[in-house]
């Protein structure tokens, strides 16, 4: 938990929110602190009204880089306007006033939208996203954009066009990928909340190594409008934050139905906070016997066997299950997701928005375009999903992939017959060193092992703290390790409520420590 | 039935023809789907392809989808899904293009097409139709200088306007075989669509298009290699591309040379069709399901309350007329030109059907025509039509007043009846007795010689007469009333 005392950087959103709505702070003063944090913390030049982040090569060893623009004046604007309304008595929102910070993949009105890329210099989004709309409707504050993976490929945010963010742990160290700004902008106390979106782990994934609560709620929950497609049957928006409690009001926030959003579902799962304090006494809890062994560290395994002893004595039944599907979900992930995006990025060929290389024909002119515009990990994805979706290959890539999809989904509903929710070690490692994996495309791809086949399947899933454990390169090192946990669809509250029993237990604080941490935390 | 149509060879012809459909808005989005606006002014960030934006689909365009197909007797997919068409076009906003592509939402109709026969009769020709399938249309390309096409244009500009409206695209089986019957599905599939109402099927503002797929061989062998002919923009040009096509395939097979599979373009003012494209393989779209939407499901009570609203199709129309007694021609046209209604109320008013038929599809026709006008901006109802013909039984008009009264008609647009236009611009026939027989004895009297002519037995002499009581009455004469009445004064 967030130790009481400390400065407003330091508190979690309900308890901030629970001092703005005492009218013991301002929300101007809550935002203005956040972007002290970040002005302390980020790199860049904190002035005017939007604050860019600093050119790639111009990023200091102790900068964090969550944010790739922060939109200071509108996050003013919006708190005084909310603070002005709170002292006139309007009835606001249980996080009204509340900072934020937004994966730059969602749109919103009035600042670029660049998803990590050079595609897209220069395009500011005619609209907002749904996501975005939720945020403003309750009135949480957005403080601006924050990096990742060009077009959310990635686990690391190494892939971004415009430099790499560093875990708030080891600025030595990458915070995940492709929210690795989201989560670290939270984990670096630069805003209580985040929104990252997660395709195949990537809001869960830099959860882990950030030492975060990241969910990714039930597939169609959460409003795709305005959130730049990767992967549309797996893109799903989500909260990061410092605590489950947080995390749950968060996704509260914004899991609604969308009707210009054709995949929304009008279901929503039970009230995320009702039953969050139940406990886990007499939960059954499943341990995928395929999730864990092989290719997890050491101290991944250790810390996760941990968490199953303490789930045991808070009185959950820990049963063993099987998804017998679960070792087929990387490669079938990794032929529908780049087979969606190598549709979904097509648009991006310098005709109507964004860069343009000019050339003397149509056909000239989008190739030269693609090929500046795009980075060398989604040039891949859009070779592979072009080839998997060509005739001749679609029934042995895709078609395939696609069936391996439906019986891990059935994988899952067996598994859910004897367990309420299942879990495992969220990513198979530690946060590792900067540039270690950026030559090796495969060994990248194995950090999404634990969580692919959620997010093949739909259901909800989300990542909190489990413990910190030592780096194998980095003898004496502690880092945190993210523990998974799996619900049925629609039963997002079941995976929150297991989480808080476990996170209560624990009582992790997620103050980043050790001799690279991110300066001055608190 | 021979299906010959040259020198032993069989042509064979499919037809693609590519429905807009009139709703109030696009396929996945809210922006209006007027013709003729500003370029790029009907666009948001789903047609325009903005990253992020999101297809739903327009319930309505399945709704109109569906009644067209029922009214081919096509079979409604109880679930099917919409496919991603990949390919790089600069007014494919999103450079995919959302279509069908295995299970289409219908299937397995078919059009019975009427074609003159080789005695002058008229046969039924039944052509069938694989599939209809709902799709996407794209935005238009302007390409600036030179000949307006791509190829040697300065620049190229981009309205977004169309892109996005619904489109149905509705392919025929090869079962054509003559110019004349391609010419007839399609005037017939005209027909069908402003009937049920889903388009204005109009070929020269693209709201329907056809591409036809032509190709020849000995009948009883395989099907030739075809030819796809695009810029069909009139039934006239598609039965001339046809014919055009046909006869050139067979010159080059008789040639001995051989038909390449490619796309050609029809030029209407050389009367020829040139290559388009050569297409050396078929281009592979990527088909896949679109996983921005969810399936299209039509359960049966859904599809059953859907052929409810269907309305009388052309083909029942004509049959109808034919049973009032109107000529198969004339029945044709009124269904072709939509003046059914006008038909059905001059009917309903208690006018002859085939009187109604012979002025609606000829003197009011041609004389709307003339005045570069149509029936559905004339102001004329079918009462009018019904009175017309009422004043012309009751004697009051002939049949050249008539058309005089119809003239008036037009004139006043229809703000004046028959009756009184008849009566203000003095256009009654003289029948009153008296006065008529004044004046017929009159030019027995000053026509002596043909007089005798006549009485020598040459009857058709009193043609010469009636012309003279015509003119002596400008033409308002009863014409009956002035032939009897010379009979009389003659004493044949």
């Amino acid at each position: 938990m967030v130790p009481e005392g400390v400065s407003l950087t330091g508190l979690s959103a309900a308890q901030l929110a629970a001092k703005l709505a005492a009218e013991e702070v301002s929300s101007r003063e809550a935002v203005d602190a956040h972007l002290d944090r970040i002005a302390a913390t980020d790199g860049g030049t904190p002035d005017g009204d939007v604050w860019a982040a600093p050119p790639a090569d111009e990023l200091g060893p102790d900068h964090v880089h969550a944010f790739l623009r922060v939109t200071a004046q509108a996050a003013r604007d919006h708190a005084d306007d909310i603070d002005r309304r709170r002292v006139a008595g309007e009835e606001l929102g249980p996080l009204a006033g509340v900072p934020l910070a937004l994966k730059d993949v969602l749109t919103m009105r009035g600042a670029p939208t660049t998803c990590g890329s050079k595609m897209l210099d220069g395009w500011i989004p005619p609209y907002d996203a749904t996501v975005t709309e939720l945020l403003r409707e309750a009135d949480i504050v957005v403080l601006g954009k924050t990096n990742m993976d060009e077009f959310a490929m990635g686990s690391s945010t190494e892939n971004s066009a415009f430099g790499d963010t560093r875990n708030p742990w080891d600025l030595d160290r990458v915070p995940g990928g492709s929210s690795g700004g989201s989560a670290a902008a939270v984990a670096a106390l630069q805003a209580p909340l985040s929104i990252g979106t997660d395709t195949g782990g990537s809001i869960r994934q830099p959860a882990a190594l950030t030492g975060l609560v990241g969910a990714k709620p039930t597939y169609g929950t959460v409003s795709r409008r305005g959130l730049v497609a990767f992967a549309s049957s797996l893109d799903q928006a989500g909260p990061f934050a410092r605590t489950v409690e947080d995390a749950a009001r968060l996704q509260t926030v914004i899991q609604r139905h969308d009707p210009r959003d054709s995949t929304s579902v009008t279901d929503r799962p039970p009230d995320l906070l009702e039953h969050l304090h139940d406990g886990v006494d007499g939960l059954r809890i499943g341990v995928v016997r395929e999730l864990q062994g092989e290719g997890y560290e050491p101290g991944v395994e250790q810390t996760f066997q941990v968490a199953l002893e303490r789930f045991a004595a808070l009185g959950a039944e820990i049963v063993e299950v099987s998804l017998p599907h679960a070792p087929y979900g990387l490669p079938a992930y990794y032929l529908i997701a780049p087979s969606e995006c190598s549709s979904n990025l097509a648009r991006f060929d310098g005709v109507r928005y964004g860069n343009r290389v000019d050339a003397p024909t149509a056909e000239e002119m989008n190739a030269a375009t693609r090929a500046a515009g795009f980075g060398p990990e989604v040039k891949r994805r859009i070779m592979i999903g072009t080839h998997a979706l060509s005739s001749g290959y679609y029934d042995a890539y895709y078609l395939q992939a696609s069936k391996v999809r439906t019986l891990i989904a059935q994988d899952f509903r067996a598994a859910f017959e004897t367990a309420d929710v299942l879990v495992s070690p969220t990513s198979p490692s530690v946060a590792f060193g900067l540039a270690t994996k950026t030559a090796d495309p495969i060994a990248m791809y194995l950090n999404d092992v634990a969580t692919v086949p959620a997010s093949l399947a739909g259901i909800p899933a989300l990542s909190l703290p489990a413990g910190l454990a030592e780096a194998p390169d980095a003898p004496g090192s502690a880092l945190p390790v993210g523990l998974q946990v799996m619900a049925p669809l629609l039963r997002d509250d079941l995976m929150y409520r297991a989480a808080w029993a476990f996170e209560q237990d624990l009582d992790f604080a997620p103050l980043p420590t050790g001799p690279r941490a991110v300066g001055g935390a608190a | 039935m021979t299906t010959e149509f040259q020198d032993g060879w069989e042509l064979v012809v499919g037809l693609e023809v590519h429905v807009e459909l009139t709703t109030r808005t696009k396929m996945w989005c809210g922006c209006a789907t007027t013709f003729g606006d500003e370029p790029n002014t009907n666009v948001c960030e789903v047609c325009t392809g903005q990253p992020g934006a999101l297809p739903v689909v327009n319930e309505r365009a399945i709704h109109d989808a569906t009644l067209l197909g029922l009214a081919l007797n096509g079979s409604v997919a109880a679930t099917c899904w919409f496919h991603r068409k990949n390919y790089f076009y600069p007014d494919l906003a999103k450079n995919y293009q959302i279509s069908q592509y295995d299970v289409p939402l219908i299937a397995d109709g078919y059009l019975d097409v009427e074609v003159p026969g080789p005695d002058g009769d008229v046969e039924t020709r039944r052509i069938r139709i694989e599939r209809l399938h709902m799709e996407e249309d794209t935005g238009k390309s302007l390409h600036v200088g030179d000949t307006g096409r791509l190829h040697g244009a300065d620049r190229s500009l981009i309205d977004y306007n169309r892109c996005g409206i619904p489109l149905l695209e509705i392919v025929s089986r090869p079962d054509i075989h003559d110019p004349e019957t391609a010419q007839a599905y399609l005037r017939e599939l005209q027909a069908i669509v402003r009937t049920v109402g889903v388009s204005d099927a109009r070929m020269e503002e693209g709201s329907i298009r056809c591409d036809a797929n032509v190709s020849v061989r000995r009948p009883g062998e395989e099907l030739g290699t075809r030819t796809e002919i695009k810029n069909l923009n009139s039934v006239r040009s598609l039965g001339r591309a046809v014919r055009y096509e046909a006869k050139r395939q067979i010159a080059v097979l008789e040639d001995g040379g051989e038909i390449v599979m490619q796309t050609r373009h029809w030029d209407e003012s050389k009367g020829v069709t040139e290559t388009l494209r050569v297409k050396e393989s078929v281009t592979d779209y990527r088909y896949f399901p679109d996983p921005d939407l969810v399936a299209v499901v039509s359960p049966a009570d859904k599809v059953e309350a859907i052929r409810s609203e269907l309305p009388e199709l052309p083909a029942a129309t004509r049959a109808r007329l034919a049973e009032a007694g109107v000529a198969a021609e004339q029945a044709s046209t009124i269904v072709a030109s939509e003046l059914g209604c006008w038909f059905d109320d001059a009917v309903a008013a208690g006018a002859d059907p085939g009187a109604v038929a012979n002025w609606l599809t000829g003197d009011i026709a041609g004389q709307l025509s003339a005045a570069g006008r149509s029936m559905h901006d004339s102001g004329l109802t079918g009462a009018h039509v019904a009175e017309l013909i009422g004043l012309i039984e009751d004697g009051t008009l002939s049949t050249n007043l008539a058309k005089q009264v119809v003239e008036g008609m037009i004139e006043e647009r229809g703000a004046k009846g028959p009756a009184q236009i008849a009566e203000e611009r003095g256009l009654q026939q003289v029948s009153d007795e008296g006065e008529l027989r004044a004046i017929v004895e009159q030019v027995v009297a000053d026509n002596a010689g043909t007089v005798e002519d006549i009485r020598g037995g040459n009857q058709k002499a009193i043609g010469a007469l009636v012309g003279q009581v015509m003119k002596a009455t400008k033409g308002q004469a009863d014409p009956r009333k002035t032939n009897e009445l010379l009979r009389e004064a003659i004493g044949t």
